[in-house]
């Protein structure tokens, strides 16, 4: 073998090998037009997905999207920067997106469609997220064990006649952080910090890691009433139309029950800002609020739309009226709080 | 195969010819790779968040620091006892079953340890069948108490994992053939205390890399301890990140993880040096166990297997037939992506520990074994904390480097959002689990073939492909198995880096358990292990 044919050979392995890197690096990938939208989506495929599909049917517009939790996307919205590819940016919890809205990956968008279409306490005071579907966090007792005189508020839970009798989540989800912010909001940190430390000493077993186990443990006896989101318990009950559990909706005569968000915001750097914004646009209005909610037995945002008729069984309750912003903005400190008192 | 290495061959080849720099090119390269997101999670330092730490200190610290350590410790003990006599029993004896259990009890290595944990959850928590049963039936008011307890989460994430020292140790065993435990006895020695003075010993090497790849997924565990609310440090890493909305705390608490894993890393090379000669004979005649015996070691791996493996397949099996309508076509195209990238991973992972384990030994330095050392550091990280990290570097390349290009060219991101992204990744995170096979098999070669080869005229390249390569297969197949494996399950970076479109299987499990939907996870987590058996099933068959 010569030199130069050696040469040869090296030569055409090093362009293969560059080829290869290249289609890896997908020197193929398409530049935003504006048929395309681009969604980083912390809310689930499946709830998400159906939408997307009916949109893109609507208008012909094509939406690209990944899913992850909310902390790595926000992550990543934050380091890509101005080359981000995204141009909206789904989550849940009314903290994530306050958070979204705190770190500046998100612009202000000026839509009357919006501010018509979303309460005020339901989106941001800056315009720059709205919320799409509402979800209540309140209480679920076992019906053969607890009568509803006997439950009132989600304070009375901390009381002694509840002693091992409770089961909650962890304190590690944040809807409990959520819940625990707007109690620190309207009661104040020591009150809410009593309240709190009641639940925990009423705990029948440890936290569960998620509503659904939490409320498994109440049908089977090892406690008596819990603190879940009601799609969970809509999710049980349709799975299990006898089961032993019905909803109650506490703080009727004062603030309400503790409600929060999914919501959506046009990202700064958004590629496609215009396509982005008409995308939350329709996503407000009245048939795709219907289909957002119910996808996951939520309840709409916009207030000229009604529940499915399942969720509509559960009764009618009167939410927390606090801006919902306050559970981001207070949200380390309840973590703070729920450390101290030991629930985990 | 790797444990049984000889001697170590460094000095004797570095005596026999000088050999270019350019080998230690790929152990330089794979450390700097890994060495780019662990700077940047160090640099978090740079940005202190006194508060978040005072919290920490104050209430949380001290029970996740006992907590954590109580799971290694449980978590190694179990692993090793399970490990090694399950090796032992099956390289060594002859009992009914042995020769399907020799490969059954590898397969919960395909079982992530997130889904066991849901499984175990499902099936022994108080609302759970058994727990029903023992109420209901046999009138316990607390049935068997409540598997949401550290001995609980302990053995979940034990059984998960006792497979990768099972694995190490069984080729050590076999490979050490029965001469050495025939002469041991000869000269009078009880075969307990043979085990224990002569065989054990030996498999050292092999057994303490088993044991550091348990304890470094121990410790860098979300998805198991989450399931059981189980506290840990890790805990407190996604506290301070998801809670306070800290990064930089964030980062600096996986620092500290980071310090830890790097003693134990010491520790393990420690364990190392005891290495000893080891005879090659393949063909050994093993113990036939009868009666009482073979009952009890054909009882104890069905055992094991039935806990680890079988009944959480069957309840997985059982919850997808309640929810085979989510079945679609889509699941072709995520069987499909999920192979693709866990291929893809293990080539690439798998190439460069070669050239990284063959350049040590051409040119070993102190330097190079430190390095190779770094390089492996990315295993002991959570899963997400160390996605970030390398999303962080690859966007600093990103909006540095390639966009003033891309820019020009009109195109969008070029680095970020690819498969090389991702592949990258996979090979950050994997690269010690398919350096670790191919080095100890390595070693395993006499030096005196290269000298030969080199007295021929043959250079390096050659002496890689057609003298080292042959030999290497069954420990190159090891790794590459393993990488394909860990890939497969791997969640937080798929998530975090996947290209538009490319959902895997690991991907969909998320997609369910986000929202507590486990039972709907089944489908997914079933299809993952059924296609990571395949590999695990392969990889037995030629290490036969």
């Amino acid at each position: 073998m010569t030199v130069k044919n050696r040469m040869d050979i090296v030569t055409a392995r090093v362009l293969l090998v560059v080829a290869a890197l290249c289609a890896l690096a997908g020197c193929g990938q398409q530049t935003n037009s504006d048929n395309v939208i681009t969604v980083y989506t912390a809310r689930n495929e499946q709830l998400i997905k159906p939408l997307f599909d009916q949109y893109s049917k609507e208008t012909g517009v094509e939406i690209r999207y990944i899913t992850d939790d909310a902390g790595p996307l926000l992550a990543r919205l934050k380091a890509e920067g101005e080359n981000t590819p995204a141009d909206l940016f789904i989550t849940v919890d009314a903290g994530f997106l306050w958070q979204a809205s705190e770190v500046g990956v998100l612009a202000p968008v000026d839509s009357q469609t919006l501010l018509d279409n979303i309460p005020a306490p339901l989106r941001s005071q800056k315009n720059d997220w709205y919320g799409l579907s509402l979800r209540a966090r309140t209480i679920v007792y076992a019906t053969d064990r607890v009568k509803p005189e006997d439950l009132s508020t989600y304070e009375a839970l901390a009381e002694a006649p509840w002693n091992g009798r409770l089961c909650l989540r962890t304190s590690k989800k944040v809807y409990n952080q959520s819940l625990v912010a707007t109690m620190i909001k309207t009661l104040g940190e020591p009150e809410a910090e009593r309240i709190v430390g009641g639940w925990v000493k009423n705990l029948a077993t440890a936290p569960y890691s998620n509503d659904v186990k939490a409320m498994e443990a109440v049908a089977a006896g090892q406690c008596d009433a819990t603190i879940v989101n009601t799609y969970y318990f809509g999710r049980l009950h349709r799975d299990n139309p006898d089961i032993n559990l019905a909803i109650f909706w506490p703080n009727q005569d004062d603030r309400g029950v503790h409600i929060n968000v999914s919501g959506a915001g046009v990202t700064k750097y958004a590629k496609n800002p215009e396509g982005a914004l008409k995308l939350l646009e329709w996503l407000s209005q009245s048939e795709a609020q219907y289909l957002f909610a119910e996808a996951n037995q939520e309840y709409p945002v916009n207030p000229d739309v009604k529940p499915s008729e399942e969720v509509q069984s559960w009764g009618e309750f009167k939410p927390d009226s606090i801006n919902v912003e306050a559970a981001g903005r207070l949200q380390a400190e309840a973590i703070k709080l729920m450390d101290r008192v030991g629930y985990q | 195969m790797f444990g049984s290495a000889s001697a170590a061959p460094a000095k004797r080849v570095g005596r026999s010819a000088p050999a270019s720099g350019v080998w230690r090119l790929p152990t330089y390269l794979v450390a700097a790779l890994v060495l780019m997101p662990l700077a940047v999670i160090a640099f978090s330092w740079f940005d202190p968040q006194p508060d978040i730490w005072a919290h920490l200190l104050e209430t949380q610290l001290w029970r996740l620091f006992k907590n954590t350590v109580l799971l290694l410790l449980g978590v190694g003990v179990i692993v090793a006892l399970l490990g090694v006599s399950l090796a032992w029993l099956v390289a060594t004896c002859e009992f009914p079953g042995r020769r399907w259990l020799d490969w059954g009890l590898m397969l919960p290595l395909a079982v992530p340890p997130y889904v066991l944990a849901f499984v175990f959850l499902g099936l022994f928590d108080y609302a759970g069948p058994v727990n029903t049963w023992a109420r209901q039936s046999l009138g316990w008011e607390q049935g068997f108490g409540d598997v949401r307890s550290p001995a609980g989460v302990i053995v979940v994430m034990a059984l998960v994992l006792y497979p990768y020292v099972y694995m190490l140790a069984r080729s050590a065993f076999m490979a050490q053939g029965r001469e050495l435990m025939d002469a041991a006895r000869s000269l009078g020695v009880s075969p307990t205390r043979g085990f224990f003075k002569v065989a054990l010993p030996m498999a050292r090497p092999a057994i303490a890399a088993g044991m550091a790849l348990a304890l470094m997924e121990t410790l860098a565990d979300f998805g198991a301890v989450s399931v059981f609310n189980f506290d840990t440090f890790t805990t407190a890493i996604y506290k301070a990140w998801f809670g306070f909305y800290s990064l930089s705390a964030a980062a600096q608490l996986a620092s500290l993880l980071l310090l830890v894993v790097l003693l134990a890393l010491w520790g393990e090379q420690a364990a190392r040096k005891g290495r000893r000669t080891a005879s090659k004979s393949r063909q050994h005649a093993r113990y036939q166990l009868r009666g009482g015996r073979a009952v009890a070691a054909s009882g104890f791996c069905l055992c094991v297997f039935a806990l680890a493996f079988f009944i959480p397949v069957c309840q997985l099996v059982a919850w997808t037939l309640e929810h085979l309508q989510d079945f679609n076509p889509r699941y072709w195209h995520f069987v499909k992506n999920s192979l693709v990238l866990a291929v893809l991973a293990s080539v690439v992972a798998v190439t460069l520990a070669l050239l990284a384990a063959f350049g040590q030994r051409q040119c070993p330095s102190a330097g190079l074994g430190f390095s190779s050392r770094l390089a492996s550091l990315g295993y002991a990280l959570p899963g997400s904390v160390l996605a970030v990290g390398i999303l962080l570097v690859l966007t600093l390349i990103e909006n540095n480097l390639l966009q003033p290009v891309a820019r020009w060219l009109g195109v969008g991101q070029v680095l970020m959002g690819s498969l090389l992204a991702l592949v990258l990744a996979y090979v950050i995170r994997f690269y010690s689990v398919a350096f670790g096979p191919v080095q100890s098999s390595l070693e395993a070669i006499r030096p005196s073939y290269q000298e030969v080869a080199q007295t021929l005229g043959a250079g390096r390249w050659r002496i890689l492909r057609q003298v080292y390569l042959p030999m290497l297969r069954p420990g190159i197949l090891t790794a590459a198995l393993l990488v394909l494996v860990d890939t497969l399950k791997e969640m937080p970076a798929t998530l975090l880096l996947r290209p538009f479109g490319w959902d895997t299987l690991a991907v969909r499990i998320f997609e369910m358990t986000a929202e507590g939907q486990w039972e709907q996870a089944a489908l997914p987590a079933v299809t993952l292990v059924v296609v990571s058996i395949m590999p695990v099933v392969m990889m037995i068959r030629r290490s036969r």
